[in-house]
């Protein structure tokens, strides 16, 4: 099937596909970030996506959740065509990311922080909140509660009425991911979520993975540069360099294949 | 219904309640006198025209110099109004309501119509808008001013005179408020895409244009009562007490309303990272739409209220220039504060308009373009956050969320239908 290893075993083709990207090509002015990348992703796969710096990572979920059109290609979830649409239709279809560098409402509570991504589904509207009605006091309640499940698990509970700029590192990486999770997705795309962490932080961050993996039911795509994390999570590995795909595979497969080891750590170490 | 006025909601009942007394007796015994009342309900009206600013830029992110557009558009819209209607003519009443709830019905069929198609274009949209608000309003001068005009007119005179004058006053007031957000809804589309510097340039434009138009409304525009460059008079004076404080508390309470609530937060999120915004499945230009909306209608609402305090309009009132009053003062108050907003509203108005023309030496105005600036310098130097920061007093702060307290109404709710 295209853009898979051929190794998997056949309890795990015979998922139902989620998420294709399909010869996925993309310029910047004349520079060639993105070239016929293809990843097929069926439900419940924990998937990583490994590179050097520079490889095209990033613009790939860019292009997945619409920050900017790709120059060719076709990205399909669930059967919808994700091409042209915008960022917010796409992750109210059931995509959800979080970013490189963390991007939260700094200024804002943990809470509200969370929240703000229920408000797509929030079940009420304008008129509601102006007349205060019953509707508005009801799922404003669900909502709040919602979120502050989220928070649990996410071990945030405590910090809800904090300032999120004033959160710990670590606790920032969680709150992004507990308001990716707020969008109710079903796709996953963190984006470096162990930038910066220290090796503790690291295991804690494994386990939370897996755990919201099969709590939420979800499929996850993960862009990282900590190998440890990403040998350990993920069911299967694409590499890419120079925009790209040069090996995808069991995390054992890729560790040993040649053509890795000189992307990271050039030709030499091949002797 | 009983259960919610206790506690807080009882207390701020009975506050406003009192506020207002106090406020029509002091206005009614002359302890106010009529300078001083000019004061107060000028420092409302720009207070109103300030929050809907606040909602824009301070909580909503936009950087926007259009206020005084919007300001000006309800002040002459209503005054308009009621100036056809002492004259014995309905067709202003006609035109302003029945054209604006026709071309808001055209306006809902075309986003039910374009809602089918993925990827309409943003001046598509835009075309399609401005052609439903030409229709309705083209409609309602041609069709419903002959048709309706004497109906409505023969109704209204039924009524007892102080009656007739109160219902025509109020729906001056919201034929006012809803063209400016007509207006502002259909100069958003296009605009709001831009991003915020080029928004403020925009909106600074709008304000130009308005003041132009203002200025030829006797030969530009088929409105010779405005009597273009030369003032509007004859203005019936019907701005009472009662109409400020109801317009006053109405905006703050749907503005805190709004604020305190998912589709506030949503606002909010767009001024603190739109990209996040948008990534985390927020419509970031429609809700940049929304508070200049909303926003704009404070500030038509604003200029009815104006109107027919001063009974007198100037296209000079709604320059440039003066569109940078409410800016100064959301910026004074503190950007994201309610309280803020009003506390600096009207510590301008009656510090600047009141207090110094009386006790300053004559001549002073001359030195207020002086003054003004060199304040909100000091002021970025001292205190860059505004006066209040985000400050806002209990009334309009949200309400902490704690699942106790929120299951707590709950079953009163609940106890409330059983009883």
């Amino acid at each position: 099937m295209k853009g898979r290893p051929e190794s998997l075993g056949p309890e795990v083709e015979q998922r139902p596909v989620v998420l294709t990207i399909d010869g996925l090509t993309h310029y910047f002015e004349s520079l060639r970030a993105v070239h016929n990348f293809s990843v097929t992703l069926k439900q419940g796969e924990l998937v990583g996506l490994i590179g050097p710096n520079g490889a095209g990572k990033t613009t790939v979920f860019n292009l997945v959740t619409g920050v900017y059109p790709p120059t060719e290609g076709g990205i399909h979830y669930n059967g919808v065509d994700l091409v042209s649409l915008p960022s917010h239709d796409i992750i109210q279809a059931g995509i959800a990311r979080t970013f490189q560098n963390i991007r939260l409402f700094a200024d804002l509570t943990v809470l509200d922080n969370v929240r703000i991504a229920c408000h797509p589904h929030a079940g009420y509207g304008l008129v509601d909140s102006i007349l205060r009605l019953r509707k508005f006091r009801q799922k404003e309640a669900e909502m709040t509660e919602e979120s502050l499940e989220l928070l649990a698990i996410f071990g945030l509970e405590d910090r809800q009425a904090d300032i999120a700029g004033s959160l710990p590192y670590g606790l920032q990486r969680r709150l992004e991911i507990a308001r990716a999770l707020a969008t109710n997705p079903r796709v996953l795309l963190l984006d470096e979520p162990a930038a910066g962490m220290n090796p503790q932080e690291i295991d804690q961050l494994m386990d939370l993975i897996h755990f919201i993996r099969d709590h939420f039911n979800l499929t996850i795509f993960l862009v990282e540069h900590r190998m440890r994390l990403v040998m350990n999570v993920c069911e299967w590995i694409t590499v890419m360099d120079f925009g790209e795909i040069i090996a995808r595979g069991t995390p054992e497969e890729v560790r040993n294949d040649p053509k890795v080891i000189e992307a990271y750590l050039g030709r030499q170490a091949i002797r | 219904m009983l259960r919610r006025l206790q506690g807080r909601n009882g207390y701020l009942l009975v506050g406003l309640v009192l506020c207002f007394v106090l406020g029509q007796v002091l206005l009614s015994t002359g302890v106010i006198n009529n300078y001083w009342r000019g004061i107060i309900f000028w420092g409302a009206a720009i207070t109103m025209v300030s929050l809907g600013l606040n909602l824009i830029y301070g909580f909503n992110g936009q950087f926007s110099l259009g206020q005084y557009g919007f300001y000006a558009i309800g002040a002459y819209a209503s005054a308009d109004v009621t100036y056809r209607w002492v004259h014995n003519d309905s067709s202003g009443l006609v035109v302003v309501i029945g054209g604006s709830v026709l071309a808001l019905l055209l306006m809902w069929g075309v986003s039910v119509l374009l809602r089918r198609f993925y990827g309409v274009r943003t001046m598509t949209v835009f075309v399609f808008n401005v052609l439903a608000a030409v229709l309705g309003f083209g409609l309602s001068v041609s069709v419903l001013v002959p048709v309706l005009g004497p109906a409505v007119s023969t109704v209204l005179q039924a009524l007892p005179g102080v009656v007739t004058q109160q219902v025509v006053f109020f729906l001056a007031l919201v034929g006012g408020a809803v063209l400016a957000g007509i207006a502002s809804f259909l100069f958003g589309i296009p605009v709001l895409e831009l991003g915020s510097d080029y928004f403020g340039i925009a909106t600074l434009g709008f304000t130009i244009i308005i003041k132009v138009l203002l200025d030829n409304t006797d030969t530009l525009l088929p409105f010779p009562e405005m009597k273009g460059a030369r003032g509007m008079v004859g203005i019936p004076q019907w701005t009472t007490w009662p109409w400020v404080f109801l317009s006053f508390v109405f905006i703050l309470w749907v503005m805190r309303n709004i604020l305190h609530s998912s589709t506030g937060r949503a606002i909010i999120s767009v001024r603190e990272d739109e990209r996040a915004a948008e990534l985390v499945g927020i419509d970031v230009v429609s809700y940049k739409i929304l508070a200049f909306v909303v926003g704009s209608v404070f500030a038509g609402l604003a200029g009815g209220i104006r109107a027919h305090d001063l009974a007198f309009l100037h296209p000079q009132s709604f320059n440039f220039i003066q569109s940078f009053n409410p800016l100064i003062i959301v910026v004074f108050g503190g950007l994201g504060s309610m309280t803020g907003t009003v506390f600096a509203g009207f510590l301008w108005i009656v510090l600047l308009e009141g207090v110094l023309r009386l006790y300053l030496p004559a001549g002073f105005e001359t030195w207020r373009f002086v003054v003004y600036p060199l304040i909100l310098l000091l002021m970025m130097l001292l205190r860059p956050e505004g006066l209040m920061g985000r400050y806002e007093v209990p009334f309009l702060r949200s309400r902490k969320p704690s699942l106790q307290q929120d299951g707590g109404t709950e079953t009163a709710t609940a106890q409330e239908v059983a009883g």
